[in-house]
């Protein structure tokens, strides 16, 4: 490494450390950030030498991240950033951290990964899903598919494993080579982990007829995009590798969505050489991922934190709530957006008959919602206002970014 | 109304729904139905046609391929056309309300409107993004308007229709005015789920429809909660 990155990464570890030391944070976001002043080139220094794999998606990704780093562990050591620091400056500080790893497994924001695809020339990215986030500061949701798909043209060598059942992801990951110039097209795996929202892909990236469903599959009716064939596939409680066989995947993290996480950690780790049959147990031993599924015990009530950052994410989470009372809180903070209109995007039907309590600094865009959707509540001014509210036993509490970390925040920052 | 309920049109949820634009549709039937109206709500996608006797027709917002998509397939239609003769209510949100007018640009092209509001729109300098309020034309009889705009148009309005409101906070049409109503046809840069902090609007919609001159009131505590928490917003951040 230059003398000028070892500098960099050196004063960028220093600065981590005294940004924990003081209490301001995670440290995962400034270290890296003043590395970057030092060297703009270091997170590239940091990468050589190492395997890489980047997961980008719309949700998931902590989770996926955290899976992977688990399933490649088999191998040896893996650098990663697994607190959702999920910029350059994250990526900066998770490497400069972990020293020398033959292994790094990097959670990326959809809207840098053409960046860090340049400066980390990673040997396999993976591609969850896109939809509708944040639509205030955000790309639209088509133009992001687009700018994937641009990227991967530069980048024809990496090994890519994407969400078959996504039509916008499908599209991204499969830009056309240029044969004349001697550009194959890449090498793309892919897997099946379902997909409960499909709004944002009713029209094709393509050629803008209409995409039509039936069951698992999809197909546009005017253009060859249809659903590939999936390599890995989630099955019962388990994942089928694309020799066939199943395996029996037992996590502690809920619902089925974490099953396809799951799933897509395998197909990852597969192309570093991990054979499913050794890494699938080492995926139980993860239990919350940056406050995300962590149970806190308070005042004889079993809190589970559950975030739900757009509508696709809150169908997930009602799918992983259990049927007890629930919490809902939401900000419209800069990092949450400033736009609440997405609650019309998500049907809260499922939480009829259970205890609803609602608070954060936009319950009354949230309680109007819940009137509409016939759906009873209570708002409560505070944390402590809700568990008083509520009797002893399990409380489930799903909230947006913001409105999360406060709550987090209540409960001593658990991880 | 044309039947025996109350006949609510989504238009083309598959290309015009950017963010929360079924909130308007919810809204409408759920103020319908607690007034005792039978309600019927349908969901037609962009590749079926559009039945030209409902009394309410919804245009939502949607990125600017959908967009110019949208409006060739409701040229191509017919449909709105015929219902809007027949004295039918339309209500367009953002890239809805923009191809009502004669023109829009989607992606750096002019495309034709359905020309059914005398505005055109073409593109600002910048993005307005943010709270959008508003004092609504005294004709109507509303409160003031409250919403979100997120867009990148400036709409021109042309002598036929009227300006929805007055803007005090954010851009709307120019900064100036907000919104165009004609008849029984409306539309506004307040986006997604507009309905959902303006009530009052809705129903007038719903009167429009129905032609009571007055419907019986109901329970708006939380709505009225979020109009005044989103006034003080806009008020605390002007200061």
């Amino acid at each position: 490494m230059p003398l000028r990155a070892k500098v960099a990464s050196s004063v960028s570890r220093t600065a981590a450390a005294l940004s924990r030391a003081a209490g301001r944070g995670d440290g995962s976001v400034i270290g890296g950030w003043i590395g970057l002043k030092i060297d703009p080139d270091l997170l590239a220094h940091l990468s050589a030498g190492r395997a890489i794999a980047l997961v980008s998606g719309t949700n998931g990704k902590t989770t996926t991240t955290r899976l992977t780093s688990a399933a490649v562990g088999v191998l040896g050591r893996v650098a990663t950033n697994s607190f959702g620091a999920n910029m350059p400056s994250g990526h900066t500080s998770a490497l400069a951290k972990a020293g020398s790893t033959p292994y790094a497994v990097l959670e990326v924001d959809e809207h840098y990964l053409a960046q860090v695809l340049e400066a980390t020339e990673p040997h396999v990215v993976a591609l969850l899903n896109l939809s509708r986030d944040q639509l205030d500061r955000a790309k639209e949701v088509a133009m992001m598919a687009q700018l994937w798909r641009a990227a991967l043209v530069r980048h024809t060598d990496v090994r890519v494993v994407a969400n078959a059942d996504d039509p916008l992801v499908v599209w991204a990951a499969t830009p056309p080579g240029d044969p004349a110039r001697g550009i194959k097209p890449p090498h793309v795996t892919w897997f099946s982990a379902g997909q409960r929202w499909h709004d944002d892909s009713w029209v094709c990236p393509e050629c803008g007829s209409t995409i039509q469903r039936s069951g698992e599959q999809w197909w546009c009716t005017g253009c060859p995009l249809r659903r590939p064939e999936p390599h890995w596939v989630v099955e019962d409680e388990g994942v089928l590798d694309p020799s066939g066989a199943w395996h029996k995947v037992s996590l502690q993290l809920p619902g089925k969505v974490n099953l396809g996480n799951a799933a897509t950690a395998l197909a990852v780790a597969a192309e570093f050489g991990v054979r499913p049959v050794d890494a699938v147990s080492r995926l139980g031993i993860v239990t919350s991922v940056a406050g995300r599924y962590a149970q806190v015990d308070k005042d004889g009530r079993n809190i589970r934190l559950l975030l739900a950052k757009n509508p696709a994410s809150w169908l997930e989470a009602f799918d992983m709530a259990d049927e007890a009372p629930t919490l809902l809180s939401i900000n419209a903070r800069d990092p949450d957006g400033m736009d609440t209109s997405w609650l019309y995007d998500v049907d809260f039907a499922p939480l009829r008959g259970r205890q609803v309590l609602i608070t954060g600094d936009r319950a009354y865009d949230l309680a109007v919602r819940l009137d509409v959707n016939d759906v009873p509540f209570q708002h409560v001014r505070t944390f402590d206002d809700a568990l008083r509210a509520v009797p002893p036993g399990r409380l489930e509490v799903i909230a947006n970014y913001t409105a999360f970390q406060d709550i987090r925040a209540e409960l001593d920052r658990v991880i | 109304m044309s039947s025996e309920s109350l006949r609510i049109v989504w238009i083309y949820p598959d290309l015009l729904s950017t963010y929360g634009d079924r909130g308007n549709a919810l809204i409408l039937a759920r103020r319908a139905r607690q007034r005792g109206m039978p309600v019927e709500v349908l969901e037609v996608r962009s590749d079926e046609r559009l039945p030209a006797t409902a009394d309410i027709y919804l245009v939502g917002g949607g990125e600017d391929g959908p967009q110019a998509l949208g409006a060739q397939r409701l040229l191509a239609d017919g449909g709105l056309h015929r219902a809007v003769a027949q004295g039918s209510v339309v209500f367009g949100v953002c890239a809805g309300y923009q191809l009502l007018g004669t023109s829009f640009f989607a992606k750096g092209v002019q495309c034709r409107g359905l020309e059914l509001l005398d505005l055109q729109s073409d593109r600002g300098e910048t993005r307005a993004v943010g709270e959008l309020a508003g004092e609504i034309d005294p004709r109507l009889g509303l409160p003031p308007l409250t919403g979100f705009e997120n867009h990148g148009g400036r709409t021109h309005l042309g002598p036929e229709v009227s300006p929805l409101a007055r803007v005090t906070a954010g851009v709307g049409n120019d900064g100036a005015t907000e919104g165009a109503w004609r008849g029984k046809l409306l539309g506004t840069y307040s986006h997604g789920p507009a309905l959902a902090r303006n009530p009052a609007l809705a129903d007038l919609l719903l009167r429009w429809a129905t032609g009571a001159h007055q419907l019986p009131p109901l329970d708006d505590t939380w709505s009225d909660r979020l109009r005044n928490e989103r006034r003080s917003a806009v008020a605390a951040a002007r200061a």
